[in-house]
């Protein structure tokens, strides 16, 4: 043909069947209600940074109404409901979810960043998935615990991320209210419109009023919540600072406590690896949703015999990343949440060339609004480097090399952290036996960031405690008296 | 029966085959899959698509008549529209590549013929030599010889490789395609073996599927055999050509397959010198699409001849 690139035109998802409210309010007891703070903070879109919506600013006040409301709902309805009841309204939930799932993924991706493509094939339908997981077990918690008479907590204050912003959402109230909690809910203040989507669904779902409230703002108002006396669980996802700040404010109390928190998992590639599958692994463990994922595979292990074949792959790999306008079909890294966390990004892509580490970045066009950030690799990292050692939460790979098992076990378990890991091998046997050695809460074997309700996810160390999903996720939901 | 004796420099080529994971190859076509083809690019697309049609026909009842009636199609795919790409070759049996020769003239478009007792290769060596120096004396511009697969699936991996090398040493001008016919080995690690084995035989280009078995062309098998192109590249710097054949018979088919090279191989493979679709009926859907890109209308099938 002719000499010129092949280049994708522009592909847009529509925002047409998207309404954004110029003004969202608090949603308590079933209601909009205005914020007794009578403050409001702005909402932007960070692929462009256009303005989206301006959103309630909760203070203690708000909070405390949102409490009241859960507890009264917890005492007079949600707790008389039968598991069968409650389960019908979250399966009403996770349906109405699913026909609202374009609406939903445009919005996530309007708000937060992350690609159309990871939000319509990933957060949304895994979100639904949840819903209709847990909806199951709403009338099964007796066989789910035989003989230990299993007793919803009350009411739970539940905080979540920006980086999954509706499937976190998900995660959190799901299990509580199939375990028949009810919940007061804080999204993260950059990515608070899928929360106040899922609002209105609960109304047209007809959720009896209190059993989900959404109270929106900043840290403030998530220390407001964890601090307010009247809850008996509180659910964090989120870093690991916050997470120790919120340990700290539970001490003393009744509250149970779940903390799904930080980590800078290894992912480890063996000689006998299945070399270009584990290279898109890699690609997957990292750049998946700008690297804006708790147990994003961060630390890149290569066995020193495959070391330059694997990176050379990599390189390559990249030139064939989209990155740029997350409503893009193509675009595979999308924009960075926020104008801080870009700054964070790129203070730590600084730090890793100051260390002396080597990068690679493809040559690729950024739009010129917006957050963006090259999909980047450092090679030539030391185990002490900080950026070998530090949280980064973006697009950024640090990548050594081992000769062997043992080596790279130490390597990998030498973190504060403990979420998750990958493991490439051909070999059934060192799959186990590597994965046996390994302090992570989750362990991929020749695969990478695959989730599933019914699969427990949760940390080691200092990436937190208590699980989510899965049977296990009941639990945290529960008291058994005895 | 006792177990083949292979040469160890060519145990020691295959031991260095990489592992592949099907799963894994399965999750990258899918990420494939949903690349999102729209305007120029679209259009672009198509184009290619069309320029590296090996406008195939193998049958039995195979007519003179119908040969010339496929080589004047392969030269007008459809004169309502202009400045349409022509096709790469005309792929026939041996026995009527002369009159596919005669047919396309000098129009530039080449002639291939399967060979080599195709499509089961079940026949002597002598018989396969024949075969291909019939079709070569005839004027084939490219050979697509098959494997022997059941001497493959035996281990036999020498015999295979010196009937390869035996071909390819008597097509001296002519292109050698070696067919692995992929639907009869039994994973996906054994086609990367054979791709390795092929490649270092003399092949100038793999190519999938006879077209007479089911599954043909699949992605994964196809994704294999690209990541062998790819290796050999970054090894030696020569190129080798892919030709996925059997089941492609759509334009959005086709376009998958070239995004898949453009994402693997790089742009280099994009054009009819490396690569080829083996087919028989994606010529017409390809028109059709190509129509609606630039009117924004469907046309309906019957405005294309089916041959």
């Amino acid at each position: 043909m002719s000499n010129t690139t092949w280049n994708l035109d522009p592909s847009l998802e529509s925002t047409a069947l998207v309404q954004i409210k110029p003004q969202y309010e608090l949603f308590i007891d079933g209601k909009w209600q205005a914020p007794l703070s009578k403050t409001y903070f702005d909402s932007i879109n960070p692929a462009d940074e256009t303005h989206l919506a301006k959103i309630a600013w909760a203070n203690q006040a708000d909070v405390d109404l949102a409490v009241r409301a859960a507890r009264t709902a917890y005492t007079n309805v949600w707790s008389q409901l039968s598991g069968a009841e409650r389960g019908k309204y979250l399966f009403r939930i996770a349906r109405l979810m699913q026909e609202k799932a374009r609406e939903l993924a445009v919005l996530e991706t309007l708000d937060g960043g992350k690609p159309i493509r990871e939000a319509r094939d990933v957060d949304v339908p895994l979100a639904c998935n949840h819903f209709f997981y847990y909806a199951g077990w709403a009338d099964k918690l007796l066989e789910a615990f035989p003989g230990q008479n299993p007793v919803a907590l009350g009411v739970a204050g539940q905080i979540t991320p920006w980086n999954f912003p509706l499937l976190m959402l998900a995660w959190k109230i799901a299990p509580a209210l199939a375990c028949g909690n009810t919940v007061v809910l804080k999204p993260a203040e950059t990515t608070s419109l899928t929360a106040l989507k899922f609002a209105e669904i609960c109304q047209e779902a007809g959720l009896p009023p209190g059993v989900v409230n959404i109270v929106t703002g900043y840290g403030d108002t998530g220390a407001a919540l964890v601090a307010h006396p009247d809850l008996d669980k509180i659910a964090f996802t989120g870093s690991t600072a916050v997470g120790k700040q919120i340990q700290k404010a539970c001490i003393g109390t009744t509250k149970k406590l779940t903390l799904e928190l930080g980590g800078k998992s290894a992912n480890i590639i063996l000689e006998d690896a299945p070399i270009d599958q584990a290279v898109e692994g890699v690609i997957n463990a990292i750049f998946f949703n700008q690297g804006h994922v708790c147990c994003a595979g961060s630390r890149l292990f290569v066995q020193e015999s495959i070391a330059t074949q694997v990176l050379d792959k990599l390189k390559f790999r990249l030139q064939s990343i989209y990155v740029g306008n997350p409503l893009d079909k193509n675009t595979d890294i999308g924009a960075i949440n926020s104008k801080k966390q870009l700054q964070t990004i790129e203070r730590y892509i600084q730090l890793g060339l100051e260390e002396g580490a080597e990068i690679y970045q493809p040559t690729c066009e950024l739009p010129s609004a917006g957050y963006y950030c090259k999909p980047t690799l450092f090679t030539d990292v030391a185990q002490s480097a900080r950026i070998a050692q530090e949280e980064i939460f973006g697009p950024v790979l640090t990548i050594q090399t081992f000769r062997t098992i043992e080596e790279v076990v130490q390597k990998a378990n030498n973190t504060p952290y403990g979420l998750a890991a990958g493991i490439w091998t051909d070999k059934g046997a060192r799959i186990f036996g590597v994965s046996q050695q390994l302090q992570a809460g989750v362990v991929w074997a020749n695969t990478y960031n695959k989730f599933d309700p019914a699969s427990p996810f949760g940390g080691y160390k200092e990436s937190g405690f208590g699980r989510e999903g899965g049977l296990h996720g009941l639990r945290a939901y529960l008291k058994f008296p005895n | 029966m006792l177990s083949p004796r292979n040469n160890p420099d060519l145990l020691s080529l295959l031991a260095k085959s990489p592992a592949i994971d099907q799963t894994g190859s399965i999750e990258r076509v899918a990420r494939i899959q949903t690349r999102s083809l729209k305007g120029a690019a679209k259009l672009r697309g198509l184009r290619m698509a069309l320029s590296m049609i090996d406008l195939t026909t193998l049958e039995g009842k195979d007519t003179p008549g119908k040969v010339r009636q496929l080589c004047f199609k392969a030269q007008h795919l459809h004169d309502q529209t202009s400045d349409l790409p022509k096709v790469a070759a005309v792929c026939v049996y041996p026995s009527m590549v002369g009159i596919a020769k005669k047919a396309l003239g000098d129009s530039g478009i080449k002639v291939a013929s399967v060979s080599t007792a195709f499509p089961s290769g079940q026949a002597p060596f002598s018989v396969k030599k024949d075969d291909t120096l019939f079709a070569l004396e005839n004027g084939a511009d490219e050979i697509d010889m098959v494997i022997s697969r059941g001497r493959f699936l035996a281990g036999d991996y020498q015999f295979v490789f010196d009937e390869i090398a035996a071909i390819k040493e008597l097509c001296t001008s002519a292109r050698l395609k070696v067919i692995f016919e992929t639907g009869e080995l039994d994973s996906l690690d054994q086609v990367r073996k054979i791709s390795d084995l092929a490649i270092a035989a003399g092949a100038d280009f793999i190519k999938t599927s006879t077209g007479k078995i089911q599954p043909a062309a699949t992605f994964p098998v196809v994704l294999t055999m690209l990541g062998a192109i790819k290796d050999h590249f970054d090894k030696t710097g020569q190129m080798i050509g892919m030709k996925p054949a059997g089941g492609i018979s759509s334009a959005k088919l086709a376009l998958q397959h070239l995004l898949l090279v453009k994402e693997v191989l790089g742009e280099a493979w994009l054009t009819n010198e490396w690569y080829r679709f083996g087919a028989s009926s994606l010529a017409n859907d390809l028109l059709l699409q190509y129509q609606k890109q630039l009117t924004g209308k469907y046309q309906s099938a019957a405005y294309f001849s089916i041959d």
